[in-house]
């Protein structure tokens, strides 16, 4: 058996914090360069599956070990098309939450140490492919993140915590009962998702177990009316946090979509397609229209997730090779854009601190920078083609137009709601004139632009090539795709 | 020889008077007390059915000597147990001893 | 020669991308770079011309991306339209990015107004030589956002972001028709390339319903970009960007796409059902004339000017509706010219005179001699004066609309053209003639007035490249292929009428404004009363609409706070009652656990009893 790179990449932050456990908590330089070593070993391991992948070949780098004979579970790891885009874009972002977290300064040790184990539930969810292993993770993800939220976070950051971890867990025990459901139905003894989604499952079953998974994966998604945790969420967490929040663990549930949904239950799917749909319609009008109101930056920002995940629902919903070849770009691209839009939030609010919108203005004088990136993750959001998050959309949009032409018409009017508050946003926030009181700000730090600077690119590279995140999604969509429609 | 029921029926109202002593009386000494009496009525049982039953054995009667030593040791804990409430209280009325909650 | 159009497009790109990671040290020499980029730009634009002179098209593409069974490509589409339309750009862009040097100096962003117009020409180059619709949809998204970021240029005013935003906003609106359309076209066809569409437009498969729907949809999306009624009133607020950005791209060449978008996809409009043109023309007479009346109306010499472009679009869209193809283009081609010249005359004047209100200017002519006289060149022209670019092209629209057979259409045209000969020689004459109202007032620098001459050449004379003097050539140079061109005879009672609106609408003018004859008031008030269509019915039925929104979002946010997060907390609020209600059994006292045990165990034994032994 060769080198067990997935392994490698999801357990190597694990070590790290374990390491970090074992410094004082004075040692906080210490601690910091070693989170960071720690996430950034994964990204690069990364890069070397991504240079390793073959576009065609299905499922790669797998490990399977037995785990238990007696009730089939292994420990099954591998990488497709689907779930490469989301190990890179995890592994990314950590090593850019580390970055932004580097002015942490109370219980830094705890901090990062939850920060790198978070990180190795993430991977894990992105490469299991074994229904308990899945749940581990998935469920491994919640705990770093309640603490997380609860003690670096704002000012109600129990309430936001407790309302995170419960509603989530809700989710989550509901998701539990469908795996169940679809381990008993055929008696297979295994827990493989790949093999029970190959087996298929009779209609009735279908039905049912849909609903749960269903509903599991929207509460983390999340459609509206599932959706309330994650401004409370947002608001109350740390920058680095939110940027892994809304940009790997949102992904999580439009993940599992695909990964269990589309395959497991793809007669159900295609029945209740017009229930997502409109589920993903109102997400994105409501969230745009929401996110117009707000008047706390990071809340705005919120919405406007819950806005925009919705495309990857629709996409999904669609049941086609365009509509879910889009909702992959748009998870990837969203994880980009939004992790650009609250880290600049952040450093804005670590200069003025406030993120009250009214309370800001005129930006682009004292600190360009800082504010030209946010125009242009504003644009990159509200899909402005060349960037990123045009051609996922686009892609969504077109093939939730082959298959359900109305819902698409209406999502389409979203896109001009987005541009209103976001533009509306920016004039307010960047454009005008700067008050007194922000006379002495300073413009983006290295530190910060190092933060930055690699999602800008990706965002411009992905926006102008799509290719080179499409030429590895394609193959594994077609493979996925069991409804085409 | 007297039969069985007498013995069982001794050990029912031994047990029973324990029940009711550990029920109602405040003084946790007396608590205490009653638990043993409980305990006794078990023993009883125990040495009643295997003298009747299978005499051949002893099985009742070593298991009661077994009862009876780790009786001693629960009887020394519980009224350690008492003495250190007692210690943090000053009572040893059951009544005012509540803490068995979080 | 062709094959490297890409070039021209490229350049600017890497001008932009220059001019902007040397943001705050390349100053004013952003200028040159932007120049150079374009200057080059032109000269191979003049080459690729040359290459397709003799009606050749050339086309190349490459893979953009693959999703599923759909292939997109990006590539060019080199035919004499797009030939043109890349001279009239990188014309104009360099003659406006030229004399910026002087209207802008001494301007503290001025680098970032160099790379933002930088790009906004590799953008609207690349629309202009676009081979499929998604590439032109994508380029016509980008020189929005270059509009939006030019408009806003000065965002410290409130204004200017307001219209900034307001002028993203508004052609976004048609642009989801567009995209709709798109999206259509593609469920149905599979493919973005012109040729291929256009062949299976031709072979007849798609129904007449869908491709009409194609073909509305599509003119939502160049209603909003040419700002045709109702989704014209974000170009008079445009006018708060610097005057030669609105030269540029208020103008010119950006507010053109929306025709050029038509033009493009004609050929779905002619297949469609005969309703979609007649929508087009319609909207587009109807805009002309409603424009032409608040240009009349209008104080600001920029707002006259910004109501004057959206009537003559208007024009043009409303040739195109009458299915003057060729004529619509010729009249595109002549307007870029004598309108970014009135622009930069208008901007010129600004600058010499310090202020936008006309009846704060007078007797300029006697102080700015160039910018005076080219701007009489222009205004001659766009009213329609034998033999200047305006006329000829002008006069096509109306031969083609009195073909058509459309005689609604052509009165509303003629009236048009009467009116704007009045209100340009209003303007004309309330600025330029009469008692000097300011004696600071001066010609600008050489800078700013070279580029007024250069461009007072095409704007007088590119029109006989149309005329039937040389047998309208250009018409014939940019036909769609396969048109049978019809000999050109000229319509000499079309050019009778057209030339008598204009004496007329000049005459007029002469005798309220020139020699003040009648109190010009009195005329202007009862016209605007006319523009109550505008100001408070298009205008007002926005903001309410933008109102609405607010509104709408205002209560969504509540019924999310209280009503969606009311259901979530409310839940647990239920459960933590519950739960509060049943820890108070949790006493501590441990005879009443040992009480509830022995009573559970006696229970449990009867039940035992009755259910087990029983």
């Amino acid at each position: 058996m060769s080198f067990p790179i997935l392994t490698a990449i999801v357990f190597f932050p694990l070590i790290g914090a374990l390491v970090t456990l074992f410094y004082k908590p004075e040692q906080v330089r210490l601690i910091k360069w070693t989170a960071l070593l720690a996430s950034i070993v994964p990204l690069a391991l990364s890069i070397i599956v991504i240079v390793g992948f073959h576009p065609g070949g299905g499922v790669q780098f797998a490990e399977r070990v037995l785990w238990s004979k007696t009730i089939g579970a292994s420990y099954y790891l591998g990488i497709d098309g689907l779930s490469l885009p989301m190990v890179f874009l995890s592994a990314l972002l950590s090593v850019i939450a580390v970055i932004a977290s580097w002015n942490i300064s109370v219980k830094t040790k705890g901090y990062f140490a939850l920060l790198l184990l978070l990180e190795v539930g993430m991977l894990g969810v992105f490469v299991a492919l074994d229904y308990i292993l899945f749940y581990i993770f998935w469920e491994l993800v919640l705990l770093p993140m309640y603490f997380l939220i609860g003690i670096w976070g704002g000012k109600r950051r129990e309430y936001a915590a407790l309302k995170f971890f419960l509603y989530t867990l809700a989710g989550s025990v509901i998701m539990l009962l469908a795996i169940l459901a679809v381990y008993f139905n055929g008696g297979a003894k295994t827990f493989d998702i790949l093999a029970l989604a190959a087996k298929g499952i009779p209609l009735g079953l279908q039905h049912i177990v849909f609903w749960g998974f269903f509903l599991g994966f929207a509460v983390k998604v999340p459609i509206f009316p599932f959706h309330t945790w994650l401004p409370d969420a947002h608001v109350e967490a740390p920058t680095a946090i939110s940027v892994l929040l809304a940009g790997v663990l949102l992904k999580m549930g439009t993940y599992g979509f695909i990964r269990v949904i589309l395959t497991t239950t793809p007669d159900a799917l295609k029945e209740y397609a017009w229930i997502m749909a409109t589920l993903a319609v109102i997400s994105i009008i409501y969230g745009a229209l929401n996110a117009m109101i707000q008047k706390d930056l990071k809340r705005m920002i919120a919405y406007s997730s819950i806005s925009h995940m919705g495309y990857v629902v629709l996409g999904i919903a669609s049941g086609t090779v365009i509509g879910t070849n889009g909702a992959i770009m748009q998870m990837f691209s969203h994880g980009l854009i939004t992790a650009l839009l609250f880290l600049l939030v952040g450093f804005i609010y670590e200069r003025t601190h406030t993120r009250n919108i009214s309370e800001l203005g005129g930006l682009l004088n004292k600190t360009p920078v800082l504010a030209g990136i946010l125009c242009f993750a504003s644009f990159a959001s509200l899909g402005l083609p060349g960037l990123s998050g045009f051609i996922a959309e686009f892609l969504v949009l077109v093939g939730a137009y082959s298959s359900l032409p109305w819902f698409a018409v209406i999502a389409s009017g979203g896109v001009v709601i987005t541009a209103g508050y976001l533009l509306w946003m920016l004039q307010r926030v960047v454009m005008g004139a700067l008050p007194d009181k922000y006379a002495d700000l300073l413009d983006a730090t290295p530190r910060e632009m190092l933060a930055l600077v690699p999602l800008v690119v990706l965002v411009l590279v992905v926006g102008l090539y799509p290719e080179s995140v499409l030429g590895f999604i394609n193959h594994s969509v077609v493979a996925l795709v069991k409804v085409v429609g | 020889m007297v039969p069985l029921q007498y013995y069982i029926i001794m050990s029912a109202i031994l047990f029973t008077i324990g029940i009711y002593g550990v029920l109602a009386r405040r003084n946790a000494i007396l608590v205490l007390l009653s638990v043993e009496i409980m305990f006794n009525a078990v023993n009883i049982n125990f040495m009643a059915f295997s003298a009747y039953i299978t005499p051949a054995t002893m099985v009742g009667q070593i298991y009661t000597i077994f009862a009876v030593a780790s009786g001693a040791a629960e009887i020394g804990i519980g009224l350690a147990i008492i003495l250190l409430i007692y210690r943090g209280r000053e009572t040893v009325n059951v009544d005012e001893v509540n803490m068995l909650k979080w | 020669m062709a094959q490297y159009a890409w070039v021209i497009a490229v350049m600017p790109v890497l001008a932009f991308l220059i001019i902007l990671f040397t943001l705050r040290r390349i100053k004013e020499k952003a200028a040159y770079v932007a120049i150079a980029a374009t200057g080059a730009g032109l000269l191979l634009s003049l080459g690729v011309l040359a290459t397709v002179w003799g009606g050749r098209i050339f086309t190349y593409q490459t893979t953009w991306l693959t999703a599923g069974k759909l292939t997109l490509k990006i590539g060019m589409y080199i035919d004499p339209l797009a030939a043109v339309m890349l001279v009239v750009v990188t014309t104009v862009s360099l003659l406006v990015q030229i004399y910026s040097i002087g209207y802008m100096k001494g301007e503290k962003r001025l680098s970032w107004y160099y790379a933002a117009v930088s790009l906004f020409t590799a953008s609207m180059l690349s629309l202009v030589i676009a081979n499929n619709f998604l590439q032109l949809y994508i380029s016509w998204e980008l020189v929005g956002l270059c509009s939006y970021l030019l408009i806003g240029f000065w965002y410290e005013k409130k204004s200017a972001s307001s219209a900034a935003m307001k002028a993203f906003i508004i052609t976004r609106i048609g642009d989801v028709g567009f995209f709709l359309g798109l999206a259509l076209l593609f469920v149905n066809t599979h493919t973005f390339d012109f040729s291929a569409v256009r062949q299976i437009v031709a072979a007849g498969s798609l129904g007449a319903g869908t491709l009409t729907a194609i073909a509305l949809l599509f003119f939502a999306g160049a209603a909003g970009k040419s700002a045709q009624f109702p989704l014209h009133v974000w170009l008079p607020d445009a006018m708060e960007g610097p005057t030669p950005v609105s030269a540029l791209i208020h103008a010119a060449t950006m507010v053109a796409a929306g025709v050029y978008l038509v033009a493009r996809s004609f050929f779905i409009f002619e297949a469609a059902h005969p309703a979609a043109l007649q929508v087009v023309a319609g909207i587009g007479a109807f805009t002309a004339i409603l424009a032409a009346v608040i240009a009349v109306t209008m104080t600001d010499i920029k707002k006259v000017l910004a109501y004057s472009t959206i009537s003559q679009l208007g024009f043009m869209m409303a040739a195109l509706g009458v299915g003057g193809y060729t004529a619509a283009i010729f009249h595109l081609t002549t307007h870029a010219f004598f309108k970014a010249l009135l622009f930069l005359g208008a901007g010129s004047v600004i600058h010499g005179a310090g202020t936008q209100n006309i009846y704060e200017m007078g007797g300029l002519l006697k102080k700015m001699k160039v910018t005076g006289w080219t701007f009489l060149i222009a205004t001659l022209s766009i009213a329609g004066i034998v033999p200047l670019s305006g006329f000829w092209s002008k006069d096509e629209i109306l031969t083609e609309a009195a073909k058509s057979g459309n005689y609604i259409i052509l009165g509303v045209l003629l009236v048009t053209a009467f009116l704007t000969a009045f209100y340009m020689f209003r303007l004309y004459f309330v600025v330029f003639t009469g008692p000097v109202r300011d004696e600071h007032a001066h010609e600008s620098p050489a800078v700013m007035t070279y580029p007024l001459l250069i461009l007072a050449v095409p704007a007088a004379l590119l029109g006989l490249a149309g005329s039937p003097l040389l047998g309208n050539w250009f018409t014939k140079f940019i036909a769609l292929p396969g048109a049978e061109h019809i000999a050109a005879a000229p319509d000499y009672l079309m050019m009778g009428l057209s030339t008598a609106a204009a004496l007329a609408g000049i005459g007029f003018s002469y005798v309220l404004y020139g020699r003040r004859a009648v109190t010009a008031w009195s005329v202007v008030n009862s016209l605007s009363s006319f523009s109550w269509l505008n100001t408070t019915f298009v205008d007002k039925t926005i903001r309410d609409g933008l109102r609405v929104t607010l509104g709408i979002s205002n209560g969504l946010a509540r019924f999310d706070t209280r009503f969606v997060d009311g259901i979530v907390n409310g839940v647990g609020g239920v459960i933590g009652t519950f739960s509060r209600y049943f820890s108070r059994a949790n006493s501590g006292f441990i005879q009443r656990y040992a009480m509830r045990f022995v009573i559970a165990f006696m229970l449990l034994a009867v039940a035992v009893y009755f259910v087990l032994v029983r």
